[in-house]
């Protein structure tokens, strides 16, 4: 599979939002989020986007105050990736509105709803910004 | 609200929101107030998660799966919960179920069960979004039962609406995974999706299958190439374009007739597309797979350019990763850019400096290795320490590849190691160790440099208090004391390996230091008492192999040795004089005695052998020094007899071992190893601690060494037989004539040959040193000067350092593509009760028998091929036809074959590879 988690992590290196594609124990996942928020985030803004993992690439992306990292295996295509972190952010932004580190952390559920509608065992099954967030607005009327 | 009692509705009304959690813990700071917090909230949880009220419940499985999520709280024990309330009839309290099990559920649980009726009913639901919240929950948790169980509704969803086919799709992977008989009912309806033009997400999710599949097993994908042909010459959506490439890339390698069809529209589409990803995929593509179209090679070298040279970090790395890609094929590729890559080396980004390495690497030939080096060191030192251990992992790993390939010089090398060993940072202490010891096995005529160098190393008392260079000492040790009939001057080596400050290293190194000390003692002795004797016998079996030219160098040494200490005489019987040797035996016990009582067994029993000899030697010598009886009597001391009986054992050489030297031992008449021994833990388990302290003491001192005499009569065996042999004949024959000639020159030339990697004033200017020297070193092949012929390297086997890799697929994945071939070539009828079985009886064959296997699968489809051929001529105009109408005529020609047809599928789709 192509993405195999997407994490969002802020500035002092707390998660926010972690969606996996393949099943590791709470363990592992710690660890290995530990690792990778150690690794990218001493990285500064004249560094690339893609660091080496393990048997993972890491895609991130900084935005504000909030990291954006998915994990993808070594085949998948680097640049396709940042483009989809982007298309995630903009997806968000225009739900909440100048989206912020809070908005996600208020609106769990709603931000995997987003991220099911757009990535699904690992392959991304929708781009398009209106498709992704029908289902929520909808969800959003009838409650 | 309105059920429940007391406590459900006191629950109820003050029970925390999700937010109430949230802005709680964003009061307490991280630490302990934070998690007695997150404590005190569980608890609650806890209580409020058994309520009757579907919204209670629902928010305190909210709330834990917030927990779970951001603060890894365990929420296994809430698994039924999020059960029961994925049957919810609120979509909300569905969605929060559903939610929590994709997020946390693991495959062995005992829960899944409960959900199989719960999946089924909402994937056959009217709504389709309930449909969808089962499906993704479906796509992360799908365990072989539920694959097996919903495989049917999964199949229908696949020609359902839009919204939700592309996701029933997605999930198939899954499926197929768990349980690939899932394939035989799917199989064809995915194949159809691929012609789903009319939604590009269907087409999107159904080509991002087929490459996940086709990227485990891509042969069985080759039948539907035209389908992705189509697809790569219509399709407009860059995703989709992405992973068609990676497709191609799989499938051209299997067939390169196809790989002369695509080229042509990957090249375009480099040409055309503005998108980076694309272009960059097309790159990919093309140097992985198309490497053998010059013109398309070069167009994607062009473009890496593009990218080496955007002001773009992430393009620049992109760029780097491409020209490794290009390397192995076309290194004029990389030697066209070398210039950014060398910059590259000193980025301020890790990742681009690693990446530029792996390139310098990959340029690296047995012409520049000693330039690149030197140069690269000069880097290392400059670099920070996790740059430059990097850069030093590197270079050992390159120049030991294939049992040191590159490396023509050895005694360059040698010094190259000594050299890294020196680097304040260096803590590849275990690799150079190894190298260290490796070399001495296997390179003869090394030998005398490696104990220069060892002696440089363990001479050196500042070395000492690093421990990451322990490692290389108790190498430089092993081989002083191995080697050390070429020592210039043995005394030296003992004082160094005797020097107080070895008290800093630990245990296990310490003991290696003592008993080198032992070999280097037992040496003395023996040049000492049995002067004449000693030298031919102790290298006896070395004259055998290079007589002329390791004596006289030896010989050499010894003189030259003469000349530093005791500038008396050219005779080496002064070296070790009675003076000498007797300081030399005092020296030994004064410093060893105390470590005769050390806690450390190994310690103490090599101290121990040490002593008793030296005392003994000692005793002796004094003695006959006090009636000052003739020299010739020493043969016939006690001591002697010993020395000889122990030099004898110690000249056996060592050699590299072999890998499969333990599966060449033949397994005795009667002993079965299969044999189950577990009935022996209960009859040993009170006698098992009195063996291991009897093995740790008992272990006899030669032991090393006798076990030795096996491996080395062995190893003289397959050098004898192996391949590469007859090849270091001729390099051995020419040095022997060489050195025939300039006898005495010989050293002085090796040592200023080349210059010392760790110069300070060719620190500077690398950059253009390094531009320079590649330069030079890979446009002029094979310099001139370069007259040193390259010693004789004792390889055993071919990799034998690398473990053997056994090819590992996954059973599923063997079980998927022989379902997807049966399917796509139409056989399910006839061979669907037959075929697989008898696959799956190949398949545990085939562990052992790989081989076997292969050739028996290839000569099946080597049959194919050459059945098809005869149709090829007649059938060619039809299928160019076929290819122009494309899309419905494929549609009709594959629905009209199902099942009757199978002989015209089978040609059509390989006329298409034409």
């Amino acid at each position: 599979m192509g993405i195999r988690f997407i994490l969002m992590v802020n500035k002092q290196g707390q998660t926010r939002l972690a969606q996996y594609f393949e099943y590791l124990t709470l363990e592992e996942r710690r660890t290995l989020e530990g690792e990778i928020v150690r690794k990218c985030l001493a990285r500064n803004e004249q560094q690339c986007s893609f660091v080496e993992h393990r048997t993972y690439k890491i895609v991130y992306r900084r935005y504000a105050s909030l990291f954006f990292l998915v994990g993808v295996d070594n085949e998948e295509n680097e640049l396709a990736i940042l483009e989809f972190i982007h298309l995630l952010v903009e997806t968000m932004d225009r739900h909440f509105g100048n989206v912020c580190e809070l908005d996600i952390m208020f609106h769990l559920e709603k931000a995997h709803f987003m991220l099911e509608e757009m990535v699904m065992n690992g392959c991304i099954v929708e781009t398009s910004k209106a498709n992704i967030l029908a289902p929520i607005q909808l969800m959003d009327k009838t409650s | 609200m309105s059920g429940g009692g007391g406590p459900s509705l006191m629950d109820s009304l003050f029970q925390r929101t999700l937010d109430d959690l949230i802005k709680g813990i964003r009061l307490h700071l991280p630490g302990a107030a934070q998690s007695s917090f997150i404590s005190k909230s569980l608890d609650e949880i806890r209580r409020e998660i058994k309520s009757t009220d579907s919204q209670t419940k629902a928010t305190a499985l909210q709330k834990l799966t917030y927990l779970h999520s951001l603060h890894g709280i365990d929420m296994s024990w809430a698994a039924f919960h999020a059960v029961e309330l994925t049957s919810s009839p609120s979509f909300l309290h569905k969605k929060t179920g559903y939610l929590a099990a994709s997020l946390s559920f693991r495959p062995s649980m005992d829960v899944l069960l409960l959900l199989t009726n719960q999946l089924r009913k909402d994937l056959s639901s009217t709504n389709q979004h309930e449909v969808s919240l089962a499906l993704e929950c479906l796509s992360v948790i799908c365990t072989p039962d539920f694959a097996r169980d919903l495989t049917p509704d999964i199949f229908t969803l696949l020609s359902g609406k839009n919204f939700i086919r592309k996701k029933a799709i997605a999930c198939l992977l899954m499926v197929f995974s768990q349980y690939p008989d899932a394939v035989r009912v799917c199989f064809k309806r995915l194949v159809d999706n691929l012609e789903s033009a009319d939604n590009a997400q269907t087409l999107a999710a159904t080509v991002g299958v087929f490459c996940e599949l086709a990227s485990k097993e891509p042969r069985s994908y080759l039948p539907l190439a035209p389908e992705f042909y189509r697809i790569l010459v219509d399709s407009r959506n860059n995703w989709v374009l992405i992973k068609v490439l990676k497709i191609f890339a799989h499938l051209a390698k299997l067939e390169p007739r196809l790989a002369k069809k695509v080229v042509e529209p990957i090249c375009d589409h480099m040409k055309r597309s503005e998108a980076k990803s694309l272009v960059f995929e097309c790159v990919r593509a093309i140097v992985s797979s198309f490497y053998e179209f010059e013109f398309a090679v070069k167009l994607a070298v062009a473009k890496i350019r593009e990218f080496l040279l955007d002001s773009d970090l992430n393009l620049r790395y992109l760029g780097l990763q491409g020209l490794l890609l290009v390397a192995p094929n076309h290194l004029w590729a990389v030697l066209e850019n070398k210039e950014v890559v060398i910059k590259s080396l000193s980025d301020v980004d890790r990742n681009i400096k690693l990446e530029a390495l792996r390139l310098v690497m990959s340029m690296v030939s047995d012409d520049n290795v000693v330039e690149i080096c030197r140069v690269l060191i000069g880097y290392a030192l400059k670099s920070d320490p996790e740059f430059c251990n990097e850069i030093l992992r590197s270079m050992l790993s390159t120049c030991s590849r294939n049992v040191y390939e590159i490396v023509i010089d050895f005694d360059w090398y040698v010094s190259l190691l000594a050299e890294m060993a020196r680097i304040p940072h260096c803590q590849n202490g275990e690799e150079i160790e190894f190298q260290l010891i490796d070399i001495g096995m296997r390179v003869k005529d090394v030998r005398p440099e490696l104990v220069r160098a060892g002696r440089d190393l363990l001479i050196d008392p500042a070395l000492l208090g690093n421990p990451f260079i322990h490692r290389i000492l108790s190498a430089a040790a092993w081989v002083s004391g191995e080697y050390v009939k070429f020592s210039r001057n043995p005394f030296e080596i003992m004082e160094a390996l005797l020097q107080p400050r070895t008290n800093l290293l630990p245990p296990s190194i310490r003991s290696v230091y003592i008993h080198s000390t032992f070999k280097v003692l037992s040496f003395c002795l023996h040049s000492f008492l049995l002067p004449g004797k000693g030298v031919n016998s102790s290298r006896s079996n070395f004259v055998d192999i290079e007589p002329g030219f390791t004596y006289s160098e030896s010989e050499q040494e010894f003189t030259e040795t003469d000349h530093a200490t005791s500038s008396s005489g050219f005779n080496k019987r002064d070296t070790f004089t009675q003076e000498a040797v007797v300081n030399m035996l005092t020296l030994v016990i004064t410093s060893l005695t105390p470590l005769a009582e050390s806690h450390d067994v190994e310690i103490q029993e090599r101290v121990r052998n040490v002593l008793g000899l030296a005392q003994l030697a000692q005793q002796e010598i004094s003695c006959n020094h006090d009636q000052k009886e003739k020299m010739v009597d020493k043969v016939d001391l006690k001591t002697s007899i010993i020395i000889r009986l122990i030099n004898d054992a110690l000249s056996e050489d060592f050699g590299p071992v072999s890998l499969s030297a333990q599966e060449r031992v033949p397994v005795p008449n009667g002993l079965v190893l299969e044999e189950n021994l577990s009935k022996l833990d209960s009859i040993c388990a009170d006698v098992q601690l009195s063996i291991s302290e009897s093995f740790s003491l008992v272990k006899p001192i030669l032991l090393p060494t006798d076990g030795d005499s096996v491996s080395n009569q062995q190893n003289e065996e397959d050098s004898e037989t192996s391949p590469a042999e007859s090849m270091s004949l001729l390099a051995e024959h020419r040095k022997r004539h060489g050195l025939f000639y300039l006898p005495s020159d010989h050293n002085k030339n090796a040592s200023s040959s080349f210059p010392p990697a760790n110069d300070p004033n060719q620190r500077d200017n690398d950059v253009e040193d390094l531009v320079k020297l590649t330069d030079e070193s890979l446009v002029l092949k094979r310099k001139p000067g370069s007259n040193r012929p390259r010693p004789v390297v004792v390889k055993l086997d071919e990799g034998e350092r690398l473990p053997i890799t056994v090819k590992k697929t996954d059973e599923n994945d063997d079980l998927i593509s022989g379902a997807v071939r049966d399917v796509l070539l139409g056989n399910e009828a006839s061979l669907h009760s037959s075929n697989p079985s008898g696959r799956r009886k190949g398949e545990s064959h085939s562990k052992d028998k790989v081989e076997n296997f292969e050739t028996g699968n290839s000569s099946k489809r080597r049959s194919k091929h050459r059945n098809h051929g005869k149709y090829v001529e007649d059938k060619e105009e039809n299928s160019e036809k076929s290819k122009k109408k494309s899309g419905g005529r494929h549609k009709a020609r594959r629905r009209a074959d199902g099942g009757i047809d199978v002989a015209v599928q089978k040609q059509v789709i390989p006329d298409f590879l034409l």
